[in-house]
C-alpha cells in the first residue's frame, strides 16, 4: 500500500463506486449506512436517557459535582480504541457475542460525558435571580427544574448531544474491529485486503456522514433555543476541567 | 478472553517489559511531535489573524471541519498517499486535530488582553511586535496553556487509533490484544494511555504555574 500515481487511484475509485454490486446486499453502501445510523442513533439515545436526568440532578442540587467533573475528565482522556476493547472480555463472558453489543455498550459510555457535563453546566449556570423568582411565584423544585432550568439549558444540552453524536459516529467506525457492521467495515476490510478504493470510499463516506450530522444538529440547536437563551454558547470545548 | 483465562497475566507484563516501554516511548514521541508542530502552525496562524482579523472565521471554519472528520477516516484517506505505517500518515492527521483548539485559545488569549494594558504599553514606547512578545503573550499564556492541555490529552487518545494504520504506540498493544484474543496487552495499553494523558495534563498544570506565577488563583484552569 505505498504511494501510487493519483490518476490510477482515481480510476480505481470510480470503478469501485460505479460497480452495482457495491450498492446492493448486506455489504452494500445503503445497508452499511443504515447500520451505522442505527448503531450511533441507539447509542446516543440511551446515553441521553442516562446523562440528562443525572446532569439535571447534579446541576439543580449542586450535589455530586465532583463525580460529574471526574466522569468528564476520564471521558475526555479515555482513548476510544481502549474503551471499545476494555469491555470485550466481559461481554464475551456474558455470552453476548461479537458484533452489536461490544460496540453499542462502549458507544453509550462514550456518549454520556459530553451530554452530562453540558446538562450540568447549562442548568448550574441559570441565573440565581431567575431561580429565586420561580421560587417566589410558588413553583416547586421539580417545577423549577422542568419549566425554567431545563428549557434555559436546552442550547447547552443540544450542544452536548451534537458533540456526543459526532464522537459516537467516529467511534462506531472502529466497531468493525469487533465484527460490527456499519461504514467502518469498508475501512477495516480495505486495510486488511489492501484494497485502497474500498478504504477511501469508506473513509470519505464516514467523513461526509459525520460532517452532515454535525451540520444538521447545528441547525436543530439554533432552532430549539428558547428566546432569551443563546444557542451554541457551549459548543465544543466548553467542558469545565479540573476544579 | 479465552475460557478460564485470568483477565491479566502478570508474567506476560514482566516478560514483555521492553516491548511495553518501547510502545510507551513511541506514544510519547508521536504526541509531542503532533502538539509541537500543531502549536507552531497555530501560532503562525494566530499571528496572521492578529494582522488581519477577517481571516479568523474562515480559518476556524476549516479547522472545525477537520476536527469533525473521524480520525480513522482521515488516517485511512492518507494511507494510500503517504503509505501504510508511516509516521507522516499518522502525524498529518494528528497535527490537524490540534489546530482548532490551539488556534482558538491563542486568539482568545490575545483578545483577552485589557485595552488599557495595550495603551499603557504603547504609551511606554513599545513597538507593535514588542507589545505582542513582552506584554500580550505573557498575559495570554494561561489560556494558551489551557489549550495545549486539551490538545495534548486529546492527542494521546487519538494516537491509539493510529494503530489501525500501523502506527499508534500503545494503541498497537491494544490492537494486538484484540487480534489475538488475549486481554493482557489490551489492558496494559489502555491503562498506560490513560495514565499518560493524566501525566501530561498534570505536567502542563505545573508548567503553567511555573511560567505564570502571577495568575495563581486568579485563572483557575479555564
Amino acid at each position: 500500500m505505498g504511494g501510487r500515481a493519483t490518476p490510477e487511484l482515481m480510476n480505481e475509485l470510480i470503478a469501485w463506486i460505479t460497480e452495482p454490486a457495491h450498492w446492493t446486499g448486506s455489504d452494500g453502501i445503503p445497508i452499511r449506512l443504515i447500520e451505522h445510523l442505527q448503531l450511533s442513533g441507539a447509542s446516543v439515545l440511551v446515553a441521553l436517557l442516562i446523562a440528562v436526568p443525572l446532569g439535571a440532578y447534579v446541576g439543580h442540587t449542586g450535589r455530586l459535582t465532583l463525580f460529574a467533573v471526574t466522569i468528564a475528565n476520564i471521558g475526555r482522556a479515555m482513548p476510544t480504541l481502549a474503551l471499545l476493547v476494555i469491555f470485550l472480555p466481559f461481554i464475551l463472558r456474558a455470552g453476548l457475542g461479537l458484533g452489536f453489543w461490544p460496540t453499542f455498550l462502549p458507544l453509550v459510555l462514550l456518549g454520556i460525558p459530553p451530554i452530562l457535563v453540558n446538562t450540568y453546566v447549562g442548568i448550574a449556570e441559570v441565573d440565581t435571580d431567575v431561580q429565586e423568582s420561580a421560587r417566589g411565584v410558588g413553583m416547586s423544585e421539580m417545577q423549577i427544574l422542568r419549566r425554567v432550568e431545563l428549557p434555559l439549558a436546552v442550547p447547552a444540552i443540544s450542544a452536548g448531544i451534537r458533540t456526543a453524536s459526532v464522537q459516537v459516529i467516529a467511534t462506531a467506525t472502529l466497531g468493525a474491529l469487533v465484527a460490527s457492521g456499519g461504514l467502518g467495515r469498508y475501512v477495516i476490510d480495505g486495510i486488511a485486503l489492501q484494497d485502497n478504493a474500498r478504504l477511501i470510499v469508506g473513509a470519505v463516506l464516514i467523513a461526509l456522514f459525520a460532517l452532515g450530522v454535525d451540520r444538521i444538529l447545528g441547525i436543530v440547536e439554533t432552532r430549539l433555543a428558547p428566546p432569551g437563551a443563546v444557542a451554541g454558547q457551549l459548543s465544543q470545548g466548553a467542558a469545565p476541567s479540573n476544579p | 478472553m479465552r475460557e478460564g483465562e485470568p483477565l491479566i497475566e502478570w508474567d506476560w507484563i514482566v516478560r514483555n517489559g521492553d516491548l511495553i516501554i518501547g510502545r510507551l516511548v513511541q506514544h510519547i514521541g508521536l504526541t509531542l511531535i503532533a502538539v509541537g508542530v500543531g502549536l507552531a502552525i497555530s501560532f503562525a496562524l494566530a499571528l496572521l489573524v492578529y494582522r488581519r482579523r477577517s481571516l479568523y472565521p474562515p480559518l476556524t471554519g476549516i479547522a472545525a471541519t477537520l476536527y469533525t472528520i473521524p480520525s480513522i477516516a482521515l488516517f485511512a484517506v492518507l494511507t494510500p498517499i503517504t503509505g501504510f505505517g508511516s509516521i507522516l500518515t499518522a502525524e498529518i492527521a494528528l497535527v490537524g486535530y490540534t489546530l482548532l483548539i490551539l488556534l482558538r485559545n491563542i486568539v482568545s488569549g490575545l483578545d483577552g488582553v485589557p485595552a488599557d494594558v495595550r495603551e499603557a504599553a504603547s504609551a511606554m514606547g513599545y513597538s507593535r511586535w514588542q507589545q505582542l512578545w513582552r506584554v500580550e503573550l505573557p498575559i495570554a499564556l494561561p489560556l494558551i496553556i489551557a489549550g495545549v492541555r486539551v490538545a495534548t490529552v486529546t492527542t494521546v487518545g487519538l494516537v491509539t487509533v493510529a494503530a489501525v494504520i500501523g502506527q499508534g504506540g500503545l494503541g498497537q498493544l491494544i490492537l494486538s490484544g484484540l487480534r489475538s484474543f488475549f486481554a493482557t496487552p489490551t489492558y496494559v495499553g489502555a491503562f498506560l494511555s490513560l495514565a499518560l494523558a493524566f501525566a501530561f495534563d498534570f505536567a502542563l498544570i505545573k508548567l503553567q504555574r511555573l511560567l505564570t506565577p502571577w495568575a495563581a488563583g486568579r485563572l483557575r484552569n479555564s
